[in-house]
């Protein structure tokens, strides 16, 4: 009888499938990390060694820089809520496709009369340093108050929870901008808000 | 694992003409697919960290029409840190009618820190109740950043403080630091 011989397989493995996989994770990687949107403030965080990371929903994030005050708050639907209250107040009117526009806005800075400007605006338009003028937030003129009031009612009405606040200040800033902000936001009784930082080295 | 297919190149050799051999088209993917995932180990990692930080912060209760809030605290428990221009800072402990060992200090390690520690010990030696700890008042004056202000709440959070509020300057602790030359 012949003896049966087990032919020797070769230890090399295909390799082409494993490499696509990887580099089609890659790609969603990359381009995931990449899709955030652009700030129309940037500001330099100031670091700190806190390692809470930012709640998702539920937050509103005002920006302090150079000056300038930018809010911003996340999910579209509460958005779309809080310009309606606003349109309201200040007596404008706003197409649905408007409504639409402004809830992709992820943070704006401009005076409620400039709304409709900015919204007319492309994505990388708004963008520009120096078109967004910030929101006024004098004691005559105050509306950042209202939309800080109009975001919290939006809040309550769609998710029945309470919004939540956080300080995005630049380094520089001086601190009586950062009081400004604190004390509109203590006159509504918010005494509780996250300020935003970035994570310290190891350094001391 | 490389692999280097070479059967159906060679062959005769004697012919005169020198023939090329056939290379096989095969690459080993081995190192391809090794950065490929280092890169994404990277991207993924990244992603998750670069969510911001964020610092809770409750400032104490604005309501003036309540006197019961208002809480009346020793003042050999109290340690002021007064923020001024230059990233300079200044503490006391006491009242600001007579502040004790004002001293004009640095952040970081070397400096408040350092002062704070010192100062916890010693408030428990005074009071003898754990529970009794140091009272940090924190206040920025117009000269300071918001850097000054997140560097000192992370002091509180790294020495462990358990009660610090932000309060507003008064005027003789703006003379107290224009004497001291970190307030102009």
């Amino acid at each position: 009888m012949p003896k049966v011989k087990v032919p020797r397989k070769s230890t090399a493995i295909d390799m082409t499938a494993m490499c696509d996989v990887a580099f089609l994770l890659l790609t969603f990687f990359i381009l995931t990390a990449t899709a955030r949107q652009p700030e129309p403030l940037p500001v330099d965080t100031p670091a700190s060694t806190v390692k809470i990371k930012l709640p998702e929903t539920d937050i509103a994030t005002l920006t302090v820089g150079q000056g300038k005050i930018f809010f911003g708050v996340k999910g579209q639907q509460i958005r779309i809520n809080m310009l309606n209250r606003i349109a309201e107040k200040y007596s404008l009117q706003f197409t649905e496709e408007e409504k639409l526009r402004f809830s992709v806005i992820e943070s704006f800075g401009v005076p409620v009369g400039n709304l409709k400007q900015l919204i007319a605006l492309s994505g990388d338009e708004r963008n520009q340093p120096g078109l967004q003028t910030g929101i006024p937030a004098d004691s005559t003129d105050n509306q950042l108050n209202e939309w800080i009031l109009a975001a919290r009612y939006a809040t309550k009405e769609l998710n029945n929870t309470d919004l939540r606040f956080s300080i995005k200040g630049d380094s520089k800033e001086e601190y009586p901008e950062i009081k400004k902000v604190v004390d509109i936001l203590q006159k509504q009784n918010i005494n509780k808000f996250s300020l935003i930082t970035s994570l310290r080295q190891a350094e001391n | 694992m490389a692999e280097l297919d070479t059967s159906s190149g060679g062959g005769k050799k004697g012919g005169g003409k020198v023939r090329s051999k056939k290379q096989s088209t095969r690459v080993d993917l081995t190192a391809m697919v090794d950065l490929a995932f280092l890169l994404i180990t990277f991207f993924m990692l990244t992603t998750t960290l670069a969510k911001p930080q964020a610092m809770d912060l409750a400032m104490p209760d604005k309501d003036k029409d309540k006197p019961e809030s208002k809480l009346e605290i020793a003042d050999n428990r109290t340690m002021t840190i007064l923020l001024g221009q230059n990233n300079r800072l200044e503490w006391y402990m006491g009242l600001v009618d007579n502040p004790k060992t004002p001293t004009v200090d640095n952040y970081g390690r070397n400096g408040i820190r350092k002062a704070i520690l010192e100062k916890i010990k010693e408030v428990r030696g005074i009071t003898g109740d754990p529970k009794k700890g140091l009272i940090v008042l924190i206040k920025p004056s117009d000269k300071s950043n918001y850097r000054n202000l997140v560097d000192i709440l992370d002091e509180m959070k790294i020495t462990g403080v358990q009660t610090y509020a932000i309060v507003d300057i008064t005027s003789p602790e703006i003379g107290l630091m224009k004497r001291d030359g970190i307030y102009k």
